[in-house]
This record gives C-alpha cells, sequence and structure tokens, in this order.
C-alpha cells in the first residue's frame, strides 16, 4: 500500500496507439489494495488490451459491486465512466445503462464474494440474459475485506490460513456460465499476462456476455500452504489448453504452425483469435464437451485456464429483444411520440 | 550464454548505477550532498564536497560537470538536475565550518614533500598530505595560491573571495608557502632533499598562430590565456572597440566575454570548424551569445592584415564541412571569396601546452615523444621513483575536478612511497549498503519523485554585468529554488535491492514501475534478452541487475536505465524481496585506512 501516486515520469521509449494515447493514460489512481494483490495485477492486463485495442477511453464504462475486487475500477481507466453499485447488484445496474446506450463498452468487475455469495442470482441472469458485456470475477476464494473467511468458490477441502478446512462445495462460476449460455467463457491466472491480457482483448470485442474467471491469489490472507488459489498452488496445478493471441483486422498472420495446432477464429467486428492449443483435441466451440471436460479435470484437482468456450454466431440482449440500432438515451420526444395523428389513427383502428 | 546473476557485492555495481558520481573524476557523492541540501544542512552538503573535491565553492560556480550529462534524470525528461549549481548553493550557506575543518598535524611524521604549482593539484596533494604529518612546501611564481584558477578564470564568475576562502583551508592545515618562487630546476629541488616532488605545474603556455602579420601587428594581437591572466592581475585593463576572439573552447568564452567589460562593444568569436564542435561548454556559449558575442562558424584565419605596424583585422578563408572516403571530417574550401573582418584587436584562444623548461632531461625521468613527461596513468609516479605529476602537467589540459582527482591518487601514492609500501596496492573504496526502510511505505528518503523543470540560475543584469568585470554574472539558487531543484534528483544512490528467495513471482513491482524496467522472463543472452524485456534495453552503457533462477525457472531482469529509484517496486512488494538500500561510496583517500570510519 502506498500513499504516492505514480511517478508521472515515463520510459522515454513508451509507444502510443492510434489514438496517441500511451499505456499510461488508461491507468487509474494508485491501488491502495495489499501489496502483492493479484487483483492489482488484474487491473495491469485491464491497461494492456484496452490501450493495445486503440479503445477511446471515453467509450468505456466500468461497472463494480462491492469488496477488494470492486474497488479496483478506481485504478484503471481513470478516463472512463464509473460506476461502484451496491454489493451483488453490478449486473442489474450494468444491464440498465446497456439498454439505455448500447454504444458504450461495458466492462464489469467482481469478486467471488460478489458473485457467487450475494449476487449470484445477478450473476446467473446477466449471463442467460446475453448483456453484452465483459464480466470479470477476480476469484481469491476468501473474503480479503473481513480478514480470510471462505468464500463460495472455496475448493472443498482447502485450508485456510488459520488452518481451518472447508467442508462446502466450491461455486465453478466457469460451468455456470456455460450452462447459463455466455458466448464467451475462459479463466485465467493474474500471474499470467501472457495469457490474460489477449483473453480480455477477446473479451472486449465479443458481442454478447463474455465471462472471465480470474484467479487472482489473496497474499494477505489465501497464499500459504493448503490453500488452492495460491501462487505456487495454481502455478503447479494449471492445465491450459490453449493460448491466444488476438489480431486485429488490420494486421497479418505470418507465423506458420503445425496443422492442427492453430486454429482462428473471426469475431463479429471482424478482429481474430489464434488459439495455439496445448490440449490438441479441446474445442472451444463444444459446450456440453467443455463443462464435461471442465468436470473431470476438476475432480482430478487440475485449474483448467485459456478461452474454454466462444460462440461462432453471438447475440445479445439488444438483438434478442429487437431494439432499435439508436441507443435509447439518444431518442428524442420526436422519436417516442409519434403524435395526435398517428394516435387518432390507433384509436379508428381499435373502434 | 545465460545471464549469471549479478554480483551486487562489487562496488562497481551500484557506483555505476550512481551516474553523476561514477562520471565525477573525483567520485563526489552527489545524491548524498543534495538531500543534504533539500534538508537544508548546508554545511554538512559542502564537508561531503570538500572531503571529495576540496573546492566545493569554486567548483560550483566552474566545473565543466561532467555529472550533468551523465544525470540520469536527462533520461527521462529534457534535462539533468543543476548538480554544479546546487554544489554552489551548498557552499553559499554553509556559514562557518572551520571548526569542522581538519586542525594542522600535531606532530610530524618526518617526511618533506615539494609541491610545484599552487593550483588545484598541488592544493589536493597538501590537504590530503598535511594533516597526516608530512611537511608539505607549496611553490609558486604568482604572490598568491590558487594557480590557473586564480589567473585565468575571470572573476565575473569566480569572485576573488571564494578563492582566497577555499586556497585558505588548505593552506592553514600547516602547509609551508615559498610563493614568488619560480622553481628552474627540478633536480635543485630534489637536491633540497625532499622525500618526494608532486608537479602540479599545469599547462602554462598558450598555443600561438603563426601566420602572415603576426610579427608586424603583434602589438595588438594577445595570446588569450596570458591576456587573462594580466587581466585577472589589473596589468589590463582595455582593449580596443572591436575585438576579434580566435578558438572555441573555454579560454575562448573566457577572452570574448572579458574584452565585452573591458571596451570592446564589437566582439566576435571566431572559430575554425562548426558551432557544434566547439569544445566550449554549452552553457559557457550560452553566456556569452547573451553578451552580445556573435559566433561565426567554417572560418579559417589566413592572415593578420595591418598598416603602419598596427592591426587592421584578419583575413578568413570560408570552408566547410566534409567527411571524406575513411571516414573522417575535414574542412574543404567552401569556393567563396575570402572574408575580411576589421578589428582593433585580437585574443588568440586556439589551446594549451605543457611546457617544462625546469626540469632536466638527464635526472632519469623520461620524456615521450611528444615531450611529455612518462606518468603512470593510476599511481601517477613518473619514472623517477620521488616525483609524480598531476592536473594538466600529468596528461595534458583537462579541468579542475580532473586536477583535484588526480592530486588525490598522487597523495596516496606519495603516502604509499614514503611508507615503503607498493604503489599498486590501491587502498579499496569505503562502501556502505543501508535499507532505507522505515515503515511499509515510509523511507527514510523522500521518493515522491518531483515533476519540476530544471530551474534556472538567475542572472545579474546585463547592464550592471558589462559594466564592472569584477561584478558576478550568476547570483545562484535562492534558497526556495535551490530546494526545488534539490528535489528534482531523482536519488540514485539508493538502490533497488532484490532477493531471489524471497520473491513470489506476483508482478506487483512489474505492474506498478513507473517506467517498465523490471521483467521477469526466461534467461537468455544479454544481446538477445536485451530485446524482449517489458521495455527494451537499448542503452548498453547501463547494466541489466539479473537474478538467480526463481521458483518458475524464470529471471528477474530490471534494466537499470531509467529506474527512478521511487521505491514504488518494495513499496508494492509482499514479502520485502525489494529494498531500498542507501550506497555510499567514498573513494579511498591518502591515510583513510587508518581514518575514523
Amino acid at each position: 500500500m502506498t500513499f504516492l501516486p505514480k511517478p508521472k515520469l515515463h520510459h522515454p521509449g513508451l509507444a502510443a496507439n492510434t489514438l496517441g494515447f500511451t499505456r499510461r493514460d488508461y491507468e487509474g489512481t494508485i491501488s491502495t489494495l495489499c501489496a502483492g494483490c493479484g487483483h492489482d495485477s488484474i487491473s495491469a492486463a485491464i491497461v494492456h488490451a484496452c490501450f493495445e485495442l486503440d479503445l477511446p477511453p471515453h467509450r468505456i464504462a466500468k461497472l463494480s459491486g462491492i469488496g477488494c475486487s470492486s474497488k479496483t475500477p478506481t485504478y484503471f481507466l481513470g478516463n472512463s465512466h464509473g460506476f461502484n453499485s451496491v454489493h451483488g447488484r453490478m449486473p442489474s445496474v450494468l444491464t440498465g445503462a446497456n439498454l439505455a446506450n448500447r454504444e458504450l463498452i461495458y466492462l464489469g468487475v467482481s469478486g467471488d464474494g460478489d458473485s457467487a455469495s450475494i449476487g449470484l442470482g445477478q450473476f446467473a441472469h446477466a449471463m442467460r440474459r446475453g448483456v453484452n458485456m465483459v464480466y470479470i470475477v477476480e476469484n481469491n476464494g476468501v473474503y480479503g475485506l473481513t480478514k480470510g473467511q471462505f468464500s463460495a468458490t472455496s475448493d472443498k477441502g482447502a485450508k485456510s490460513k488459520r488452518g481451518v478446512v472447508n467442508n462446502d462445495e466450491a461455486i465453478d462460476l466457469v460451468s455456470m456460465a456455460m450452462q447459463l449460455g455466455a458466448g464467451f467463457v475462459a479463466r485465467s491466472f493474474s500471474g499470467d499476462k501472457g495469457q490474460l491480457v489477449p483473453l480480455i482483448q477477446a473479451a472486449l470485442t465479443h458481442q454478447g456476455a463474455a465471462f472471465i474467471d480470474c484467479i487472482s491469489p489473496c497474499v494477505a490472507f489465501n497464499n500459504h500452504v493448503g490453500s488452492t488459489k495460491s501462487f505456487d498452488y495454481v502455478r503447479e496445478h494449471n492445465e491450459a489448453v490453449n493460448y491466444l493471441d488476438f489480431i486485429t483486422e488490420r494486421e497479418e498472420i505470418t507465423v506458420d504452425y503445425a496443422p492442427g495446432s492453430v486454429e482462428v477464429v473471426k469475431q463479429h467486428d471482424g478482429s481474430l483469435l489464434r488459439l495455439r492449443k496445448i490440449a490438441g483435441d479441446y474445442d472451444v466451440h463444444d459446450r456440453a464437451a467443455a463443462i464435461s471436460f471442465l468436470q473431470h479435470r476438476r475432480a482430478s484437482g487440475e485449474i483448467v485456464t485459456g478461452l474454454l468456450y466462444v460462440d461462432q454466431e453471438p447475440d445479445d440482449l439488444h438483438g434478442y429483444m429487437n431494439t432499435v440500432s439508436t441507443p435509447f438515451n439518444e431518442l428524442v420526444e420526436a422519436d417516442l411520440c409519434p403524435g395526435s395523428a398517428a394516435l387518432d389513427k390507433l384509436n379508428a383502428a381499435l373502434r | 550464454m545465460l545471464l549469471l546473476p549479478t554480483d551486487i557485492r562489487n562496488p562497481d555495481y551500484f557506483h555505476k548505477v550512481v551516474d553523476c558520481q561514477w562520471a565525477c573524476p573525483a567520485h563526489t557523492p552527489v545524491p548524498e550532498y543534495i538531500r543534504l541540501i533539500a534538508a537544508g544542512r548546508y554545511a554538512d552538503a559542502y564537508m561531503v564536497n570538500w572531503e571529495s573535491n576540496v573546492f566545493p565553492g569554486i567548483l560550483g560556480r566552474t566545473c565543466d560537470r561532467p555529472c550533468e550529462p551523465a544525470c540520469r534524470r536527462g533520461r527521462v525528461e529534457e534535462e539533468p538536475v543543476a548538480i554544479c549549481r546546487l554544489k554552489r548553493v551548498a557552499a553559499d550557506y554553509k556559514g562557518d565550518i572551520s571548526a569542522r575543518l581538519p586542525t594542522p598535524a600535531t606532530a610530524r611524521n618526518g617526511k618533506r614533500i615539494a609541491l610545484v604549482g599552487a593550483g588545484p593539484a598541488s592544493l589536493t596533494v597538501a590537504r590530503d598530505l598535511a594533516p597526516l604529518g608530512y611537511e608539505v612546501v607549496v611553490f609558486d611564481g604568482e604572490s598568491r595560491g590558487g594557480g590557473m584558477i586564480r589567473s585565468q578564470i575571470p572573476k565575473f564568475r569566480l569572485p576573488e573571495q571564494v578563492i582566497d576562502e577555499e586556497v585558505g583551508y588548505v593552506l592553514d592545515l600547516g602547509v609551508e608557502t615559498r610563493f614568488d618562487t619560480r622553481i628552474d630546476s627540478l633536480k635543485g629541488l630534489l637536491d633540497e632533499g625532499f622525500d618526494a616532488v608532486f608537479a602540479g605545474s599545469g599547462a602554462p603556455r598558450g598555443r600561438d598562430l603563426v601566420l602572415p602579420g603576426r610579427q608586424e601587428a603583434a602589438g595588438n594581437i594577445h595570446i588569450g590565456i596570458d591576456w587573462l591572466s594580466s587581466v585577472s592581475f589589473g596589468h589590463i585593463t582595455a582593449i580596443g572597440k572591436r575585438v576579434i576572439v580566435l578558438g572555441g573552447g573555454n579560454t575562448a568564452m573566457d577572452c570574448c566575454r572579458s574584452a565585452r567589460r573591458l571596451g570592446g562593444t564589437e566582439v566576435t568569436v571566431v572559430v575554425r570548424s562548426g558551432f557544434e564542435e566547439m569544445k566550449a561548454s554549452p552553457w559557457e556559449k550560452v553566456d556569452a551569445m547573451h553578451e552580445d558575442i556573435p559566433i561565426l562558424n567554417f572560418l579559417v584565419p589566413k592572415e593578420f592584415t595591418h598598416e603602419d605596424g598596427r592591426l587592421t583585422g584578419v583575413l578568413f578563408e570560408k570552408v566547410r564541412a566534409e567527411i571524406d572516403e575513411k571516414g573522417r571530417r575535414k574542412l574543404m574550401n567552401a569556393g567563396e571569396p575570402d572574408v575580411h573582418m576589421p578589428c582593433d584587436d585580437v585574443l588568440v584562444a586556439v589551446g594549451q601546452e605543457n611546457a617544462f623548461p625546469w626540469i632536466e632531461r638527464d635526472i632519469g625521468l623520461e620524456f615521450d615523444r611528444w615531450d611529455m613527461p612518462v606518468v603512470d596513468q593510476v599511481t601517477f609516479r613518473s619514472t623517477h621513483p620521488k616525483v609524480f605529476f598531476g592536473g594538466d602537467a600529468a596528461f595534458g589540459p583537462k579541468n579542475i575536478i580532473w586536477a583535484v582527482a588526480h592530486g588525490h591518487q598522487a597523495a596516496i601514492s606519495i603516502d604509499l612511497a614514503c611508507r615503503g609500501e607498493e604503489l599498486q596496492n590501491r587502498p579499496p573504496p569505503h562502501v556502505w549498503l543501508s535499507s532505507q526502510k522505515m515503515g511499509i511505505h515510509e523511507w527514510s528518503y523522500d521518493n515522491d519523485v518531483s515533476n519540476d523543470l530544471r530551474f534556472a540560475v538567475p542572472h545579474q543584469d546585463k547592464a550592471i554585468a558589462l559594466a564592472d568585470i569584477k561584478a558576478e554574472v550568476e547570483l545562484g539558487f535562492d534558497l526556495k529554488q535551490a530546494f526545488a531543484e534539490a528535489q528534482r534528483c531523482l536519488n540514485c544512490d539508493v538502490e533497488t535491492v532484490f532477493s531471489d528467495a524471497a520473491c513470489i513471482e506476483c508482478d506487483a513491482c512489474v505492474d506498478i514501475c513507473p517506467v517498465d524496467c523490471i521483467t521477469f522472463t526466461e534467461n537468455g543472452p544479454e544481446a538477445e534478452l536485451r530485446t524482449r524485456l517489458n521495455a527494451p534495453a537499448v542503452n548498453l552503457t547501463q547494466d541489466l541487475y539479473v537474478s538467480g533462477p526463481l521458483k518458475t525457472a524464470r529471471v528477474m531482469v530490471k534494466d537499470e536505465d531509467v529506474c527512478l529509484h521511487c521505491g514504488l517496486c518494495a513499496e508494492r512488494c509482499p514479502t520485502g524481496a525489494w529494498d531500498m538500500q542507501r550506497f555510499l561510496l567514498d573513494v579511498a583517500q591518502a591515510g583513510s585506512a587508518c581514518s575514523k570510519h
């Protein structure tokens, strides 16, 4: 924890993106989380992803609930819209915002308490409705702000810092998101930005509900021997099914890969996801097989990471409801009120 | 080949990170005294300087500042810290420090040392040796000490009382002075039974420009350093209205600005090569031009024109620079007509030379083919076991801070020689490395990096400055400016020290680093590794700090190049794998092996 703002001075070779912004322009204020918190790495990954995607900061809205994770939007995208909502209620506030203005890019940041306990219902309905958003859960398996009780994503058999064993079954948000119809589902690890940054980029450009479960070790309360969310445990049990390269339309694919080792997925906006497969037979388009694979690997104690499922033809809430393409907040009285002549006509038709 | 873990126990490793101190010939611990200035401890800051460079007040006005181009701040923003002018602040506001100075030795050790010349090199030897009990005798042809500091540097850059004060601090250490005594025989001096002789006699001869008309117009053509010396001692008080200064070094700048104050209303500097190639320090050129002195370039003097024994002007050939097939830069005739510039006086400042007419060539002291004494680069001993050289006399004209550095080393050698020890056994530096951690985000140094740009030193009003050759032009920082400028220092001597065993590879330091200098990656050969860091390490003069293998078999690599030493990596580190430790290195001086440190 530091009180000092990050110095404005930067590396002389710091690059700018096509908008003329440097990566530093996507940062927020200095983090007040504990030193070494995984959440800060996720914030840094979001900063990287938005910078590399050339996203105009004022076209992004970041929303969160309550908790360590939900504090983090202050620490990135300091020039974007932000809403720190009620505990567990980020999804409904975000859904409302998305309905009012479909043109912003929505980034929901939540934690395992905010989404798997108090906000579980909210999480479920945002997924099944296909709200066009990125939903990131910064998952540390512990209630850090209240000093380390098990959270609902804590694995059965995991030990707390004080030696207590967790007897409750863990909620697997990734499996739930898949069952509930999310169009993009991934899991990653705060300690592996090489995997996380392209996943966030892919999720930001995905049409519909994109869910990322990001394991984020709590250095204060959940980074000990016996924890299943510590840096060491996650590194030992991380089973990445693939690594992703995010390629914008402008870029060309020039590297040759062995046949069958690479799959290119074209997204709605024209960007390409190049999947470098590690588990050769894993199919990111087969929802049922993915759920089954996850259950099996979980039973053997492995943590599956990577892009786990992506819908080839995604749609979102606005598509399902067939709304107009103009954002609702831009509709004026003339658009919304057809006038007395139209009313008379309607009334006449009902007589 | 993989990089081996960095050995931070080697004093050179962190010393190189303190760019200013590494660049300083005397290795003055710059950030240390700048912090003391920021803390308002001016006398302490002065003493840190005095111990290292002997003439803080003089150097704070006249140093060639090799530290400033090296300053890390200059690599992360526009300009380096005004190190030199902060040194002057320490001197200006120190108050009375006489009680802190060493006292003359109470007992003599029976060894007698002769110093030839009372310039900065000799005075440094005297300062180092006199307190140890040596009987030190300084000879100089002038009536007061200081050498070229007093004779050649104009008083509007360096007031007389500053010279008197700091030369006095040395002479008051029980040094015997024999002024108005020019040494004309080294053999004679050795015959007086001195245990060692130190030649700090400088490079006293100004180079002449032998061109047609030189003899005929001799009355109005002056050798720069001789003229400056005559001005300095009050023998010359006027010059013609139109003056041409030939040469582009700092002596030329002193000449033109002095001429401006002695009646020269149209003073022009003319250089053979380009403006950029001039040897003068950039700030001295700026100061000259500010005093309405144009600097004309690519003009080679051909002839002094004269009439009835009086100089009428200088004829120049116009040239341009070309790179020949061997890549050498050459000046070629520009194919334009020659230029004649009328003038009343010419000052020739085209270089200085050594001259040793007082050294006999048959006493076992070898000279090389350029007629320079053969002097050991480390020990400063000549081929005569009792004769040592330093300052401009050793390796040709340099500047004061080099003379001081030479003096310290020569003093060590003389001390070793007098004690019958091997001269190659140089005493190692004193090094301290200590954690600055006071709390989770508290350090015993101010790690809040200032965003201020370099502050300009206030100058005397031009009309007042030009009217009086003794009116100092630079007024020095006031205390408020001094504090703000001191805060620009990045504290490069507070080092980031990494402990492999404590690191859990959480990336917190990588994420917080404002200059992207930390990377966790697979090890590799240095040249290749430098290309794949978070920010490519393109400055090859700056080292990479590499850890041993970590748990994931990766290594931590830190590019020292633009580290702000803000300590945020250490603040964000959950395990204390990063620590901020103050690195203090004092170069050994004569007798320091038995000092109280």
